[in-house]
């Protein structure tokens, strides 16, 4: 065997220890970004939350495409029922605690997950998008006609959410929101890349590439699945808590098949299955569409879409995709 | 039939519509058989197969596992009872290394691959089995390669050793040297000479050569019947199994 005392030196070996210090190195990015965030755009605190909420529902949309190659068109129903159940519990029963509040939205996520994914996986494929378009819709609907606790089209008004841990007042700037929805995010993604690394997360990725040998391994595909999916719907519920707690009020925007849709588009622009490609998505996507629409506000969306074709023509894998892709080689190129 | 048979087929049965694909096979193994199942094209064998793993539903018949009866078991449920298969063409996860193939075929295997938290990595005894395995199969090298970047008999070589990995006490390899070049069976074939002494092996095949050098007994399925049950010296003189790969050029005269 030649290639014996080749190979080992081409690819270094993958530790448990290695992991955790790239994902410390993550961090450490993403905490500085938030404060450069925080002292950069002051008075765009709003707006960055706003990212941070739908990153929240990127994120879980990445757990169940990119890493369980399931494909739906319909994720926003969790997003959306996580909010409208943050929203209902602060308006109708008077639950304004805000991390109780959270816990409340990634709850009922957790249910609208295991609803829709155990609707979504009976098909594959084409099916399955079809089926998810229908449940965004079904979910839409539902939270239009039951208008006695959503408020139907007008939106749920008057979330109130009182201080975090009784000291930090959601105040007119945003600041504490901003804050609060930062120290989610780092949560969440930590758990979250402790998830994709443990054993189940490798079942999921083998899931993704070939269902047949999972079974035939002796694994269950659709319990597996489920599983991710309601685990999925509890990140997205957290950031639908996120937005009920930050803008306090709830619309039915936050259960749209656009929402769906643009949330698919942030995780292809940054690319699937990392958790990283999801963040760069959602920034790249929610900043050019902030900064497009201002500067041009009748074709911001032609700008929008020549941006993913072109993306998606020279960059298939996403931006954080592609650009691992290369790295090393140019990294070579280099020394 | 006697409590030393690990796997039996009894009576089974499966038409498709009109079309009887598999008619009355039975057969019977015990601990450390090596029987080879071979047949000309369309002779039934991938049903076979498939009613074997429960991915089909025979119309009649039993299956069983260690004296246990899993004609109605789920395909899932007859690997928990130690019925494993290998595929006919790779069925791999390209994008992961054959260590974590090992590992996640160990995990499922002691049943830990639903676990959330910590890494593969950390189980211990874990990276042990998994060097022996490799290591076993001659895989070491490419243990941290992407699985598409390895060479296809490799990949012959490592869904094997994920077989090997799952523990099983019937192994149903589906042709594990298709596609490989002539050059590199003789890994394959090593790598099952290296397969558990007390393991029950039903190779479908192909390629004579490696049926003729693996096997101890060499079952013939013809039209969805077994035509042959003996060694292997035999199966080469038997008149149904000339006619069943050679055709009737020796009948002509009843046709007309």
């Amino acid at each position: 065997m030649t290639a014996v005392n080749e190979i080992p030196l081409a690819t270094s070996a993958p530790t448990g220890h290695g992991h955790l210090k790239r994902d410390l190195i993550g961090l450490a990015i993403i905490s500085l970004f938030a404060v450069l965030g925080y002292l950069v755009f002051p008075n765009n605190l709003a707006l960055l939350t706003r990212i941070i909420a739908i990153l929240l529902l990127v994120l879980s949309l990445d757990l169940v495409t990119g890493y369980c190659g399931v494909a739906t068109l319909g994720h926003a129903a969790l997003f959306g029922s996580g909010a409208y159940a943050a929203g209902i519990a602060a308006v109708h029963f008077g639950i304004t605690e805000p991390i109780t509040m959270v816990v409340i939205g990634a709850a009922a996520g957790a249910v609208a997950g295991l609803l829709s994914g155990a609707i979504i996986l009976r098909g594959h494929g084409l099916s399955q998008l079809v089926l998810s378009i229908a449940i965004i819709h079904l979910f839409h609907e539902a939270a239009n006609k039951a208008s006695t606790y959503t408020g139907g089209s007008d939106g749920l008004s008057g979330i109130a959410p009182d201080a975090v841990f009784g000291l930090f007042q959601f105040d007119l700037w945003g600041r504490t929101a901003y804050i609060f929805g930062i120290v989610l995010l780092l949560v969440v993604f930590m758990l979250l890349r402790q998830l994709v690394q443990s054993p189940f997360g490798m079942l999921c990725r083998g899931i993704k590439e070939d269902p047949v040998r999972i079974s035939a391994m002796g694994a269950s595909v659709r319990g597996t699945l489920l599983k991710m999916y309601t685990i999925s719907g509890a990140v997205a519920g957290v950031g639908g808590a996120l937005t009920a707690i930050s803008t306090q009020v709830v619309g039915l925007d936050s259960l749209s098949f656009t929402m769906s849709a643009e949330a698919l588009v942030m995780l292809v622009l940054g690319g699937t299955g990392s958790l990283y490609g999801a963040f760069i998505g959602t920034f790249v996507f929610m900043f050019f569409e902030d900064f497009v629409s201002a500067a041009n506000p009748f074709h911001w969306l032609t700008l929008v879409g020549a941006l993913l074709i072109a993306v998606v023509l020279c960059a298939p894998r996403g931006i954080y995709g592609t650009v691992v892709e290369r790295l090393p080689s140019l990294w070579r190129r280099r020394s | 039939m006697s409590a030393d048979f690990v796997f039996e087929v009894d009576n089974l049965e499966k038409n498709f519509g009109g079309l009887a694909v598999t008619r009355n096979v039975t057969l019977a193994m015990r601990p450390g058989d090596r029987v080879a199942l071979i047949g000309p094209n369309g002779a039934g064998k991938t049903t076979f197969v498939n009613l074997v793993t429960g991915h089909l539903k025979p119309d009649s018949g039993k299956v069983r596992l260690g004296g246990n009866d899993v004609t109605h078991f789920k395909p899932t449920q007859r690997v928990h009872h130690g019925l494993v298969r290998s595929f006919q063409v790779t069925r791999l996860f390209l994008d992961m290394t054959p260590e974590e193939h090992i590992a996640l075929a160990i995990l499922q295997r002691s049943g830990k691959s639903g676990r959330m938290a910590g890494n593969y990595i950390s189980h211990p005894g874990m990276l042990f089995e998994v060097d022996e395995l490799l290591s076993t199969l001659g895989l070491t090298a490419m243990r941290h390669m992407k699985v598409r970047e390895i060479a296809y008999g490799q990949q012959r070589l490592l869904e094997i050793a994920l077989a090997m990995a799952l523990r099983p006490k019937v192994l149903l390899l589906d042709e594990p040297a298709a596609g490989v070049p002539q050059s590199d069976t003789g890994r394959i074939e090593e790598a099952l000479s290296k397969l558990p002494g007390d393991l029950a092996v039903l190779m479908i095949e192909h390629d004579m050569d490696l049926v003729f050098r693996f096997a101890k007994r060499v079952i013939v399925l013809a039209a969805g019947e077994i035509i042959f049950d003996g060694s292997p010296t035999d199966v080469t003189r038997d008149p149904r199994v000339r006619e069943a790969y050679l055709g009737s050029y020796g009948h002509d005269r009843n046709v007309a």
